[in-house]
């Protein structure tokens, strides 16, 4: 009676190791991080988002046409 | 019979509305006037656009030449002021978006200041500007 338990307690914890094992090794791969070889640029001069311009290129275009005499 | 009785007063409409249009259009450019000083400086490379939508100067202007620039300048924000309030967007934003536009509308020879800070002359290729412009 107790040795089946036994067996199964025994597998249990060798499932359990080996899946400590399997998590251990996926987190290995993913905390490994590559270097970039440029600097990271960050812009800080200008915070105008981009989809902000483009909303407002057409009458930006039209401003600069209809008063020359400025630009 | 009513059909074409309603074309005729449409095709009209559309042709004053088309008439309109083109005085509208062609009153600016006339009224335009370029100091020849401003264009003269502006050939020279001595002033230039800078990507916040104004003009700066490349090279250390004549007193002439800075109050002529300064008086465009105010105008200029005068004319963003009003867009922006008219699109809902800020004058730093409305101005930044003309900024754009006039750098890439220099012509070969003329300055222009990159995002970096560099003053640029303006050649065949197209002119270094800030990632944001369209």
């Amino acid at each position: 009676m107790t040795t089946p338990k036994t067996g199964a307690r025994r597998r249990t914890i060798v499932g359990h190791g080996l899946a400590v094992l399997i998590g251990a090794t996926a987190l290995t791969g993913c905390v490994q991080i590559e270097t970039p070889d440029k600097p990271i640029e960050i812009n800080l001069n200008i915070n105008i988002r981009q989809e902000v311009v483009y909303r407002l290129d057409g009458d930006a275009k039209k401003l600069i046409e209809q008063n020359s005499e400025i630009f | 019979m009513m059909r074409v009785k309603m074309w005729k007063p449409t095709g009209l409409a559309l042709a004053a509305i088309a008439a309109t249009a083109a005085v509208a259009l062609a009153v600016p450019s006339a009224m335009a006037q370029r100091d020849p000083a401003y264009a003269a400086a502006r050939a020279a490379g001595q002033i230039g656009e800078q990507p916040d939508g104004y003009l700066g100067f490349a090279s250390t202007p004549t007193p002439a030449i800075r109050a002529l620039v300064q008086d465009l300048n105010i105008k200029r924000k005068a004319a963003y002021t009003e867009r922006a309030q008219a699109t809902g967007s800020t004058v730093e934003q409305f101005a930044f978006t003309s900024g754009c536009n006039l750098i890439a509308n220099t012509k070969p020879g003329e300055k222009y200041q990159a995002p970096d800070g560099r003053w640029l002359t303006r050649d065949g290729s197209p002119p270094v500007r800030n990632a944001s412009c369209p």
